[in-house]
């Protein structure tokens, strides 16, 4: 039996075919999935703030784009999936309030989605495919089987990069 | 103030002292929305709770039910920012009561309708606001609201997101204002860590 593992924020999960993993709700934060392209091992990270070191609280690793990524790789790896042939989609980083410029957290979606590609980079996990910015929410599923990554939004047709 | 406030490990006497702030600013809440409504408005005790992120959607239905957030950023002794959030049906169950007419969709919201949902939460969050200043005796600026729409996840990841930079945990008041008319909503106050600790020493705890 297929299950659809569920994936809350600043939180992760690995998987394998034929399950699927989600998270519903993404706002600003990023949801970031890498498949191994060949033993089809999955991961799913919902990270909500750009870096751990910016920050005073910093125990969860799942909540910051540079670490929770590692730490998913680190996941993958332990489950037999290998670096080289990981690849990434990601989704999410929307600015769901238009003043939310002006406070310090300016553009924290904006900036989420810049430094998960950074640590992708560092990794270098290429990125595939991405649907991110905008100004509304996402439920993503990741079926690591196909790769592929289903976004719904309200009121938009279902899309799949 | 010496030391380091750590809001994860609130003890219980900063958390009755912030649930009594919840309190007393959800009934100045309420009067202001029954002068907005020139009707009588009850509310119930507020449920405040200091819950972890991933569980906050599920105490307003699920993270996919429809919500309407109201934000305002606060400036002034204390910096951070406030969100009061309804679900859909309560938004529009409260835009009806204060336009007097019902509303001819049920999904989406016109544009007089959005402006009417602004003045409700700049209302209701100002009547919050003034009951914390006149408390702490601090000066506190609320700006003008903004309204999103959509999946309470990706909502309420705002308040969540700007909270996680000091905390792993939400503070979340719960109102319900009328039981019998489907008008309840939440409010959600997010001071920095620094404001945390301004408003807990003017009020005599820290």
């Amino acid at each position: 039996m297929a299950e659809t593992l569920k994936v809350g924020i600043a939180d992760m999960n690995v998987c394998l075919p034929p399950d699927t993993i989600m998270t519903i709700g993404l706002g600003s934060c990023v949801g970031i999935a890498i498949r191994d392209k060949q033993n089809k091992v999955g991961g799913l990270v919902h990270v909500m703030l750009p870096n751990s070191q910016e920050v005073k609280s910093s125990s969860n690793v799942a909540k910051f784009a540079d670490t929770g990524i590692l730490e998913l790789v680190r996941r993958m790896e332990a489950k037999g999936a290998v670096r080289s042939r990981m690849v990434a989609k990601i989704a999410g980083g929307a600015k769901m309030f238009a003043f939310q410029s002006k406070n310090e957290l300016a553009a924290v979606g904006e900036r989420n989605v810049s430094a998960t590609k950074q640590a992708l980079a560092a990794l270098k996990i290429p990125i595939i495919a991405e649907d991110t910015g905008e100004n509304y929410g996402r439920t993503v599923t990741f079926n690591p089987d196909t790769g592929d990554y289903e976004i719904k939004a309200v009121g938009k047709p279902v899309r799949v990069i | 103030m010496s030391e380091e406030l750590n809001i994860d490990d609130l003890s219980s006497q900063y958390f009755d002292v912030l649930k009594e702030i919840g309190n007393i600013g959800a009934g100045n809440a309420t009067t202001a929305l029954s002068t907005m409504l020139g009707e009588k408005v009850d509310m119930a005790v507020p449920k405040v709770r200091l819950m972890e992120f991933k569980d906050v959607g599920t105490t307003m239905g699920g993270e996919e039910q429809i919500v309407a957030g109201i934000y305002l950023v606060v400036q002034g002794d204390i910096n951070g920012s406030i969100m009061f959030i309804q679900r859909r049906e309560s938004a529009k169950n409260m835009i009806s009561h204060l336009m007097g007419m019902a509303s001819e969709d049920e999904e989406n919201f016109s544009e007089m309708e959005l402006s009417a949902l602004k003045e409700i939460g700049n209302i209701i969050t100002g009547a919050y606001l003034n009951s914390l200043a006149q408390l702490t005796n601090l000066t506190i600026y609320p700006s003008i609201p903004d309204v999103c729409i959509d999946m309470a996840g990706a909502v309420l990841s705002v308040p969540a997101i700007e909270f996680g930079t000091v905390a792993d945990k939400l503070l979340l008041i719960e109102t319900d204002f009328n039981d019998d008319k489907n008008m309840s909503g939440y409010f959600i106050l997010v001071p920095d860590a620094v404001s945390y600790e301004k408003i807990l020493h003017a009020l005599g705890v820290i």
